[in-house]
């Protein structure tokens, strides 16, 4: 479990981390979204007692990351820094950690085998790719069979099979009960990993809670619905308070003959039972989620009103760099 | 692989329970850092030949330009303070791998950004220091020690047919084991700038210029004041151990030279011991 309290970093008169709380929960994989710059790396290094905080404590298992016996035994990290030496070879880069810890060498074979670089492994890290470092750096991570697990964008860079090994080795580590905080710009890459998001923006919190309900909240949440009455169902959703556009003129190439039309405001159950009620026919009635992309931006939009100009940018910015 | 094979490797329980890890730990982790980076090998080899060979070249001009234009002021000096000789290019130029080394040890950690997996793995920080500063030192003395005695008995023996030197003669023994030691401090004198200054380049050039630029400088003060700030410069002060006889000039005794210059490393040692704590890594 970590804890965040009241956390704040300023370098200079610049606000990295401005008062952010959360805790993160044993069991999930949670996910630190934000776009680039929002603070999310620095607020790892705060926890990993890398940076000081201005003000405000983490705490990993309810001690300071400092006070920890054996670090690397509870706690392991992958940041988006480098942090291996480049003449180095991974065996020898995992081997010093492991003597830190008082784990035996046998262990750094292990992590090798686990992450697939026992064939490199004597070769300099320098000259690894970017897959492979990626590697080492989980290797190094897990190499104290820790319950604490911070990934800082961990899948940046690698090819969509490093993407899915990287996914599903968080979901497999969430699934024996630890802890797994990961960072990530890519919305929808967290869509499909995290169970639980922590989002921020401009180092403040936006939003702490399960994935499908930052999704829902989102207020792009409409239905799709075809049928053959398009005026009839139109005047009952404005009736019952909602809002319904015609999308579509039903002549399409797909073989269905009724036309589309999204209906926000009135829930998929009501338009359904508002049919009924008129004994109207719907060929289709279909919630339609938003995505955690459309959700993402309506959150940190809000969080513009406190009178953020320019994260506005940074936020399109963000969005731009998933595509 | 496969997460199905990690699995089997996260869970079979294999990591020893929690039972902290003591300094004797730190200690070897140091040594399988400094052992496993090529430029540290390189650096130590370069330090022996560069002070043992320049040594021997330099014994050897001596001897076979005996008889020369300038020849009577040099051999003078030779005979007045062989050991002076001895100790004087090949060390002189020696120290220079020495400086560049203990920067290294500190500054690669922060070029490279192991630091963040040292500093992680030992989250006091000032342990890992600690343990950075015993392998070096133990590393030095060693190698130190071999160079300071292989330059006397390869500087002696060539300069034999001129001048006649022994270990046993009054205060070459204490020169060249001082020798050694200075050496050593220097490394660790050096180590403790690269932690200061975090940056290969700016370190060295700092280290550099203490040992060879700052004692120019102070020559050009007014006599009394450039003689006394002289004195108590580290390399000026340190360096005085390596000569056998005082001279009637040397403010300080061989020794009160060395605990001066030990003291500049203690110094250093301690500002970079509270940088690295409190400073961001």
């Amino acid at each position: 479990m970590i804890e965040a309290k009241d956390l704040v970093k300023r370098f200079g008169d610049k606000v990295a981390v401005d008062h952010l709380s959360f805790s993160v929960e044993p069991g999930r994989v949670t996910g630190f979204l934000g776009p680039n710059g929002a603070g999310k790396s620095t607020t790892m290094r705060l926890i990993l007692g890398l940076d000081h905080p201005t003000s405000g404590f983490a705490t990993i298992d309810g001690k300071p990351y400092a006070e920890l016996v054996n670090p690397l035994r509870t706690v392991g990290a992958l940041l988006e820094a480098k942090s291996v030496h480049n003449g180095r070879s991974a065996r020898n880069h995992l081997l010093f950690l492991a003597q830190t810890q008082g784990l035996r060498p046998s262990r750094v074979d292990e992590m090798l085998d686990l992450v697939g670089l026992r064939d490199v492994a004597n070769r300099r890290a320098g000259g690894y790719s970017l897959g492979m470092s990626q590697r080492l750096g989980v290797a190094a991570a897990l190499l104290g069979d820790p319950r604490v697990l911070l990934l800082d964008e961990p899948v940046n860079g690698l090819d969509p099979e490093g993407v899915l090994w990287i996914r599903n080795l968080m979901k497999h580590l969430a699934s024996q009960g630890k802890t797994v905080l990961v960072s990530s710009h890519l919305m929808n890459e967290m869509a499909v990993t995290a169970d639980h998001l922590i989002v921020i923006g401009r180092g403040r919190l936006i939003a702490d809670s399960a994935t499908e309900d930052i999704i829902a909240r989102g207020s792009g949440q409409s239905v799709r619905v075809r049928t053959p009455d398009v005026e009839r169902l139109t005047a009952l959703i404005t009736a019952e308070g909602g809002k319904a556009i015609l999308v579509g003129d039903g002549n399409g190439g797909d073989g269905q003959q009724a036309p589309i039309l999204t209906v926000t405001g009135v829930p998929a159950p009501r338009i359904g039972e508002l049919a009924a009620s008129a004994s109207l026919v719907l060929h289709e009635l279909t919630p339609q989620l938003a995505t955690l992309e459309e959700a993402f931006l309506e959150l940190t939009s809000d969080s513009l009103e406190f009178g953020h100009q320019d994260a506005d940018a940074q936020v399109r910015l963000a969005d731009g760099s998933t595509r | 692989m496969s997460v199905t094979g990690a699995t089997g490797a996260i869970q079979s329980g294999t990591v020893q329970p929690a039972r902290p890890a003591g300094f004797g730990h730190l200690l070897l982790a140091e040594w399988t850092k400094i052992r496993s980076v090529r430029s540290t090998t390189w650096t130590l080899i370069l330090f022996v030949v560069i002070t043992i060979g320049l040594t021997a070249l330099f014994s050897w001009l001596s001897v076979t330009h005996w008889t020369g234009p300038r020849a009577p002021e040099r051999d003078a000096r030779i005979l007045a303070d062989p050991v002076g000789f001895i100790f004087g290019a090949g060390i002189g130029l020696g120290q220079l791998t020495i400086c560049v080394l203990g920067v290294l040890l500190m500054t690669s950690e922060y070029s490279t950004g192991v630091i963040r997996a040292s500093l992680l793995a030992v989250p006091k920080r000032f342990p890992m220091l600690a343990a950075k500063i015993v392998v070096f030192a133990v590393i030095m003395i060693v190698l130190a020690e071999l160079v300071a005695f292989g330059s006397f008995f390869v500087g002696s023996s060539i300069l034999h047919s001129r001048v006649v030197v022994n270990l046993s003669d009054p205060g070459v023994l204490r020169a060249t084991f001082g020798t050694g030691l200075y050496l050593t401090v220097l490394g660790i004198f050096a180590l403790a700038v690269g932690g200061l200054i975090r940056h290969t380049a700016g370190a060295v050039s700092t280290v550099i210029g203490v040992v060879l630029v700052l004692p120019i400088l102070a020559g050009l003060l007014p006599s009394s004041w450039g003689a006394h700030i002289n004195a108590y410069l580290p390399e000026q002060a340190g360096s005085l151990i390596s000569h056998a006889q005082q001279s009637s000039s040397d403010l300080l005794s061989p020794w009160q030279g060395f605990g001066v210059f030990c003291i500049w490393t203690v110094l250093l040692l301690a500002a970079s011991a509270y940088l690295l704590d409190r400073r961001d890594a």
